[in-house]
């Protein structure tokens, strides 16, 4: 059992984590806040359930995830029923080394690490689905194992990773649409082969892109 | 390698070639990317990726890439706690303790769900 007195000191460093989690979740400063304070009122509440020496990180992040959930999410039910293309392996790679940096004698891979902004990455995470979201969050972001996004999501470990698998390939997509129109890689002397067109905005029109390449092979 | 398409060099986890000795080829180890960088993989298997990363410079540079890729979207996903934030949090939790234990050893599991 866990002290309550314990708990300002135990649960306070972990606001800024939980406070960006939040946003990308919410989508929205002031549900944020909102779904941040309410998930450590909860968290107080309920801290003589929490176990010591057991994970309080973990513990945090399934208060926040499942009052973002219950309460948060545009839609009170289930999620609609979202999903994404099945994009292939090393997406975002394939393409940028077919394209060329705008900036002479870098690749566009250098050029997309170097100059991807904070704002464009969160922009990318807030375009997902929302399970494909929650997925990348916890594990990209928040750095937690399959196991625990597991527990934290309360759903099969087989289902976790196939959600952040997916995510991850559509967040490359999204990605790559910013490297484009932010104009750091050029499809100059570029083969008709799959190389993407500005328009493929939609997670959905991935197909379509992967079709070309499919085709190329 | 390949006598296939030139084209199919020119980027890993396109060889089809089959590997001696049970070793995976790119494809495989490609599909396997994810699993390796999560330490989601058997001693056995990340030894077999770990070997062809030695051998196969393509695969090997996409490896990197996705790692870098990894840790930047870690990196840039932070914002700045408002502090009117703390002071609400800081505020509402000690009202919760000024109302004593009496309330709160009330509160059970069931406020997590």
């Amino acid at each position: 059992m866990a002290d309550q007195a314990e708990f300002t000191t135990l649960a306070m460093e972990h606001m800024p984590a939980l406070y960006s989690a939040a946003l990308r979740m919410t989508r929205n400063p002031a549900d944020a806040e909102d779904l941040v304070q309410e998930t450590f009122l909860k968290a107080y509440r309920a801290f003589g359930s929490f176990q010591s020496g057991t994970n309080l990180r973990a513990w945090l992040y399934k208060i926040l995830t499942n009052s973002f959930i219950n309460s948060y999410r545009a839609s009170q039910r289930r999620p609609e029923q979202a999903d994404v293309e099945d994009i292939e392996d090393l997406y975002l790679y394939r393409r940028l080394t077919r394209l060329s940096a705008s900036q002479a004698g870098k690749s566009a891979e250098e050029e997309v690490l170097e100059h991807i902004t904070d704002s464009e990455v969160k922009e990318a995470i807030e375009s997902l689905p929302e399970v494909f979201r929650l997925a990348v969050l916890l594990a990209d972001v928040e750095g937690f194992s399959y196991k625990e996004i597991a527990e934290i999501l309360e759903v099969p470990i087989g289902t976790v990773m196939s959600r952040i698998h997916r995510g991850r390939k559509a967040l490359q997509k999204a990605l790559l649409d910013y490297a484009i129109s932010g104009g750091w890689v050029q499809s100059t002397g570029i083969t008709a082969d799959g190389v993407p067109a500005k328009d493929g905005d939609e997670v959905s029109a991935a197909g379509a892109e992967a079709a070309a390449v499919e085709g190329a092979r | 390698m390949s006598g296939a398409d030139p084209e199919m060099e020119s980027g890993p986890g396109l060889e089809r070639v089959e590997r001696p000795h049970g070793e995976p080829d790119c494809s495989e180890v490609v599909s396997r990317l994810y699993n390796f960088l999560d330490g989601d993989l058997t001693e056995e298997r990340r030894e077999k990726i770990l070997r062809h990363l030695d051998e196969c410079h393509p695969c090997l540079k996409a490896f990197g890439f996705e790692k870098e890729l990894r840790q930047l979207i870690a990196s840039r996903c932070k914002d700045h706690v408002p502090e009117s934030l703390r002071q609400r949090i800081a505020a509402s939790i000690e009202q919760e303790r000024s109302l004593g234990a009496e309330h709160t050893q009330g509160a059970s599991q069931e406020e997590l769900d």
